[in-house]
């Protein structure tokens, strides 16, 4: 299976269409919501799946992450996270 | 535990779930329906308004995933209307359909009102699954739908309810289900309220047609891998401890009904003593977190033995209200699913006759088909039956 391939640092995720991903007011928390259910993104998850548009490689949107939190070494848990959300065809690559 | 006795408000989670029941009018008769048997004393439907209305006030309330479903929800003509609205308001727009009235002009509205998903249903017990598994009128009809379907990009989620008379058919329902392109396809075996609770001894199948049935499911998942998901839900008179109905009363589950009865699952009328609220006189937000109805079986207040002091009490909630009256005739009661009820017996009273029915005691008795006449004739044998 393509999925236990671990993501590459140029790859740009984006959130697969099977599934939506919109910020909740009431939840305060983003969230995916699919065919008669939902999946609550805790905050750090949440940071991450916003960035996920096609538009950023993992390596941007770890350096972006860093930026906005003021940290360092995002990359291997970031990279770990997509791999878990591409695994759960949360993501497309 | 010393949780405090009246849960704080705060700790009451958003009606995240909205079931919108927007009418009890449907082209089926399925025998295990479970809109309510009097369903034909509802004569009044909430009207489009109301119906924005309430949309509007449960996705403030923060509402999240809404089902528009009946009856047959497309019997209304403004469904579009409706699910254009709540798509606007940020919900996940679900259908729940036989596919009966379902047009490729309707299709086209509903996606362009932005519908997310549709879930086509198997409805009718016999005469619609004898179609089916015969390639005829009901399959052709279903193939039409599902072909709506995928053209408008949705994904295809078939549901069949397992039963007793259709249980044996499984691989065909699974293999057809497949040849139709559904994704995801829910094997849901009957629950036992309303229209189904009537019929329950022709529905109940055995343990060995369960048996049979799940060790099928797992030669075609294994057979069809990725290209189906296939989730199949054993019926609870089988377990010994009870479902976690609705995830726990008022905790995520609103039902709005045709006309406007706000409940905290779609069979909860039933229960006797409960007022419950209409959208046209409370507001979703003060029907959720301030109605005597949705706070009745909140906390564990209303507990009695053996759930008060059971170590499982927050992993079922005591099972299903409903339930509990039904067969315990008492709401507050455990769920007599679980074998720590003192009315455990009359579940397994059931199951036993489910290992010994025969076509004989079927003839016996006839199938109770959902339908207005029907509910006519059910809601005068309970007014006699009140008199006497």
């Amino acid at each position: 299976m393509s999925e236990a391939a671990s993501i590459v640092a140029t790859a740009k995720p984006r959130v697969s269409a099977k599934f939506r991903l919109q910020w909740e007011e009431a939840q305060q928390s983003w969230v995916l919501l699919y065919p008669e259910g939902m999946v609550k993104l805790n905050a750090s998850a949440g940071e991450i799946m916003k960035r996920c548009d096609g538009s950023r490689s993992v390596d941007e949107l770890v350096a972006e992450l860093e930026q906005a939190f003021d940290t360092r070494g995002l990359h291997a848990d970031v990279a770990r996270f997509l791999d878990m959300a591409r695994a759960q065809h949360w993501i497309e690559v | 535990m010393n949780a405090p006795a009246q849960a704080p408000a705060t700790s009451i989670g958003p009606p995240l779930w909205l079931l919108a029941e927007i009418t009890y009018r449907c082209p089926l008769h399925c025998a295990f329906c479970y809109n309510p048997t009097d369903l034909a004393a509802t004569t009044e439907e909430l009207g489009t308004e109301d119906w924005l209305r309430v949309l509007r006030e449960a996705r403030a309330a923060g509402s999240v995933q809404c089902a528009f479903s009946g009856g047959e929800p497309l019997a209304r003509d403004d469904l579009e209307v409706l699910v254009a609205e709540a798509r606007r308001l940020g919900f996940y727009t679900n259908l729940l359909t036989s596919g009966v009235g379902l047009t490729e002009a309707r299709a086209a509205a509903l996606k362009e009102a932005g519908l997310d998903h549709i879930q086509l249903s198997f409805q009718d017990s016999t005469r619609e699954l004898n179609d089916f598994l015969s390639h005829t009128r009901t399959f052709d009809l279903k193939q039409k739908v599902a072909a709506m379907i995928k053209a408008n990009g949705w994904p295809m989620v078939m549901n069949c309810v397992i039963h007793r008379l259709n249980i044996d058919y499984i691989e065909n329902i699974i293999d057809m289900a497949v040849e139709l392109g559904a994704e995801y396809l829910e094997l849901a075996n009957s629950q036992y309220y309303s229209w189904a609770l009537l019929n329950r001894d022709q529905l109940l199948p055995s343990r060995e047609q369960i048996e049979r049935a799940e060790r099928i499911t797992n030669e075609r998942r294994q057979r069809y891998g990725d290209r189906i998901r296939i989730f199949f839900v054993v019926p609870d008179y089988y377990e010994t401890r009870p479902k976690k109905c609705m995830n726990g009363w008022g905790s995520v589950f609103l039902t709005v009904t045709p006309d406007g009865t706000a409940l905290p699952c779609h069979t909860a009328k039933m229960l006797p003593g409960l007022s419950f609220p209409n959208v046209g006189d409370m507001g979703v937000r003060e029907i959720w977190y301030d109605s005597e109805g949705f706070n009745r079986f909140r906390g564990d207040d209303w507990m009695q033995e053996p759930c008060r002091s059971c170590p499982e009490k927050e992993k079922d909630r005591g099972g299903c209200r409903c339930q509990a009256f039904m067969l315990a005739g008492d709401a507050a009661a455990a769920d007599p699913v679980c074998d720590k009820s003192s009315a455990h017996h009359v579940v397994l009273e059931a199951v036993d006759r489910a290992q010994r029915a025969d076509s004989h005691a079927l003839r016996e008795a006839p199938l109770v088909f959902r339908g207005p006449a029907e509910s006519k004739r059910l809601i005068a044998e309970a007014r006699e039956a009140a008199r006497s």
